[in-house]
């Protein structure tokens, strides 16, 4: 396998590089003064509710530094809670509780906190240590995700969340984000956590990447990355596409997780959604955000048609799905037999 | 979003402008492109010795005019108690001291700066109110003989001037030039003569600059027009083709010194030769013409100015790691902060104080991280942290006998601080490996600036020639547009390009 690829072979493959991105994508289709809605998570829930999209029960907001003071009480009544900070970046700052063991709150790896650590966590929030340029933050608590049982057997700890990018109202490809142990139980695939692109068709499994390489199985279960279908997935298209129409943010990340009892919910909006899904979905984005630039403005009005119009054009063919998977399975059987013959030359 | 033209039409009228004024000024106040380029300055005094004879005195010096093959860069008369004047007269320059009383020996001087302009032309002015030569008799019959003996052999005023020298100079003498020559002084004879065939000519006087010398007379010289400029001639040589190491002194008054008031007047020349760098030449000059320029600032101002103005450069290389390379630095432009500082700690001991100050700080933080400080007392903390750590190596350094340990105050503080707050973070979060992915890359960044902007040819263009920053900020600009791959992004999605 090459390390390098040559820019005329990527060209080729359409992938969309980051200063395309920028230049041609972000700051052409995102309007500046729309960025306070999605880089405030707070701001971005409450706006998304218009639009009838399913969000986290909110707790508590936490705004300045005597409340924290005030918070135990608050908490005792919740075992399972996440704290976030409303204009954090990349998953800084976010803490997961999973329950509560006499003082004790326990994380999502297992580790346990004290009281004071969680109030220091919820300290740095608000002093701004995770926000861009360090201005003064809010913090907020909102229930915990519990986890689609589909995705048991193929995430380890934390909960998968789905990634679907949306230009101009037009879900143009999605991903499905699996933490792992080496990411801490976080959707993050810069930390580890494994990315499976999805068919916009069907939802899906059609390639899985791990730090941008492609791999079979799932590298702590061990489970089969291959025959995954997302539930919901028209659905989760058409709320994603909705968030268009809320924030007119142009090109735009929805990250949505599946509650076992609600259904899709909606965690953050990204006005500048990463380019790995490209390597997650092992196709580039730059001819899908082509063929939605050259339709008509006014060809499609509500997020059901402009869902169908992207059904209709971004299907993976059936074929392209299972070479990938052959691939990846014969590579790591390879890997395996490579390593059985090794022991063997040994023995 | 602005359209394509109009933007590449900025772009290219900023580098267009930049470059203009750079060679603009390069080639009217001679700044050099190049650092180090060295100049020849010759340094004139001329001295006047005179018995002033008690009552009003006057002393009258003529000066060299513009000339074509050197370049007067300052001028200045030290004359104690005497009223001082440069008057022009019928195109000659001539110094004018005065007072009212004098008696006894006096002594006035005059100096004169010069850079050789490597430039052939000896004067441009042409002659004026020129009438045919007429001699008295018998003189006016001996020299119509020796001319009609000469004019066949010529073709135009120089190759006339030639065979003159050479009839001059042949031995034994023509009869009727050993006559001319009893009643007229060689140089008075070859002027008259030439007059005589309606050709312009005139004695001169020039000074040979030849370094350490002293007490030099001017030598006497002929010049002959033609072709729209003057000639030189030596009318005991033939004409004079190495001009570079002479200065044209007196063209049009008959004598070059005057004294009104005294007597046993001379003059005297002194000239020494130095080789200084073009630059401080060039600068003397635009300093000259331009009140708003940087040269026009106090030295002090000047020096920070070096710096400041390596910062656009510093930037570009960012600009350019960033949006072409790809690499991950933390803080946007943290590292030509530190290449700053390393500018003046130099390379080696700047690195190694930058990681000792870092690593130490991080080890003080992963403590303070236990204490549950607020950002802002925390970030405090690390300041006066950096503070005393940067106060202690340099105590400790300097008894060990390190000089280089001093320099480490010119790391910004409150920079130093940020960073490690940053990388602690970094690795709470993300781990020890992204610690070194953006703490190498910021290093690596902050390294290649410094090699840049340490280039003597950097700094030379950069302080020399502002206006070459626009062409930089053209370059910035269109960077600023690139929509192509980052070289990064070539191993990033190569699983793509299979």
């Amino acid at each position: 396998m090459t390390t390098w690829s040559s820019p005329f072979r990527l060209w080729r493959h359409g992938v969309l590089g980051m200063n395309a991105r920028n230049v041609a994508y972000i700051s052409r289709y995102n309007a500046r003064s729309r960025y306070p809605l999605v880089d405030d998570k707070l701001k971005t829930k409450l706006v998304v509710r218009k639009a009838s999209v399913t969000v986290p029960d909110l707790l508590l907001v936490i705004r300045t530094q005597h409340e924290i003071e005030q918070i135990d009480s608050v908490l005792a009544n919740y075992d399972k809670f996440v704290i976030k900070p409303a204009q954090g970046s990349g998953g800084k700052g976010i803490l997961v509780i999973v329950g509560r063991e006499g003082e004790y709150f326990v994380k999502a790896s297992g580790a346990k906190l004290t009281a004071v650590d969680v109030k220091r966590d919820l300290s740095n929030i608000t002093s701004g240590l995770y926000s861009l340029g360090g201005k003064p933050d809010v913090a907020f608590v909102e229930s915990l995700v519990v986890a689609e049982k589909t995705f048991e057997h193929i995430s380890y700890e934390g909960v998968p969340d789905i990634r679907i990018i949306v230009f101009k109202g037009y879900p143009v490809m999605g991903m499905l984000r699996l933490p792992t142990r080496e990411s801490d139980g976080k959707a993050n695939l810069h930390q580890g956590a494994v990315g499976v692109g999805l068919d916009i068709a069907s939802g899906r499994s059609i390639a899985a990447v791990q730090h941008n390489r492609p791999i079979f199985r799932h590298p702590d279960t061990g489970y089969p990355l291959s025959d995954i279908v997302v539930p919901h997935w028209r659905s989760l298209m058409t709320l994603a596409s909705r968030c268009y129409d809320v924030t007119r943010l142009g090109y735009l990340g929805a990250d949505f997780v599946l509650d076992a009892k609600h259904g899709p919910m909606l965690l953050e909006l990204n006005a500048r959604p990463g380019l790995s899904i490209q390597i997650a979905n092992n196709t580039g984005l730059r001819p899908r955000l082509k063929a939605v630039e050259a339709l008509d403005e006014l060809s499609h009005f509500t997020a059901e048609e402009r869902v169908d119009w992207s059904i209709e054009h971004f299907a993976t063919a059936a074929g392209g799905q299972s070479d990938f998977w052959e691939t990846a399975s014969a590579a790591e059987t390879g890997t395996v037999r490579q390593h059985e013959q090794e022991k063997e030359e040994v023995a | 979003m602005t359209q394509r033209g109009p933007f590449l039409f900025l772009v290219a009228l900023l580098a267009a402008a930049g470059i203009a004024s750079a060679v603009f000024r390069n080639q009217q106040y001679g700044i050099p492109f190049l650092p180090g380029a060295q100049e020849t300055l010759w340094q004139i005094e001329a001295r006047i010795d005179f018995r002033a004879s008690g009552g009003p005195t006057q002393a009258l010096l003529t000066l060299p005019p513009e000339q074509g093959g050197m370049k007067i860069v300052r001028e200045n008369a030290v004359s104690a108690g005497y009223g001082f004047a440069i008057e022009e007269r019928r195109g000659q320059r001539r110094a004018h001291w005065s007072k009212r009383y004098a008696i006894g020996d006096q002594t006035l001087y005059y100096k004169l700066e010069l850079v050789p302009s490597g430039d052939d032309v000896w004067g441009t002015d042409a002659p004026t109110g020129f009438t045919p030569t007429y001699f008295d008799e018998p003189y006016q019959t001996a020299a119509a003989t020796v001319m009609t003996a000469v004019l066949p052999r010529s073709a135009d005023a120089l190759t006339l001037a030639q065979e003159l020298v050479r009839e001059m100079n042949v031995e034994p003498q023509n009869q009727n030039l050993s006559l001319l020559l009893d009643r007229y002084s060689l140089h008075t004879l070859f002027t008259d003569l030439l007059g005589q065939a309606g050709i312009p000519a005139r004695a001169v006087q020039a000074l040979v600059l030849e370094d350490g010398r002293r007490r030099q007379p001017l030598i006497d010289l002929i010049q002959v027009w033609q072709d729209d400029h003057w000639h030189l001639f030596d009318p005991t040589v033939g004409p004079v083709t190495d001009t570079s190491k002479l200065l044209l002194w007196q063209t049009a008054t008959p004598g070059v010194l005057e004294v009104i008031g005294g007597t046993r007047s001379r003059v005297s020349f002194s000239i020494i030769s130095q080789t200084r760098p073009a630059l401080t030449l060039a600068v003397a000059d635009a300093r000259e013409a331009s009140r708003f320029s940087l040269y026009s600032l106090p030295i002090e101002e000047q020096s920070m100015f070096k710096l400041i103005m390596l910062l656009p450069v510093g930037a570009f290389v960012v600009v350019f790691l960033r949006i072409i390379v790809g690499l991950k630095t933390s803080g946007t432009f943290m590292p030509v902060l530190i290449a700053l500082a390393f500018l003046q700690t130099t390379l080696v001991p700047g690195v190694i104080s930058f990681l000792l100050v870092v690593s130490i700080g991080l080890l003080i933080r992963s403590y303070l991280s236990s204490l549950n400080l607020l950002l802002v007392a925390r970030i405090a903390t690390l300041v006066i942290v950096v503070v005393a750590i940067m106060s202690v190596f340099s105590v400790l350094s300097y008894q060990i006998g390190l000089e280089e340990g001093l320099t480490l105050t010119f790391f910004p503080m409150i920079i130093l601080a940020w960073t490690i707050e940053r990388m602690s973070i970094l690795w709470e979060e993300d781990g020890p490996r992204e610690v070194l992915v953006q703490g190498g890359g910021s290093l690596l960044v902050a390294v290649l600036a410094y090699t840049l902007m340490d280039q003597e040819l950097t700094r030379h263009l950069a302080f020399n020639f502002p206006e070459l920053h626009l062409v930089v900020l053209a370059v910035i600009l269109l960077l600023g547009r690139y929509t192509g791959y980052r070289l990064s992004e070539l191993r990033r999605f190569s699983p793509l390009g299979q």
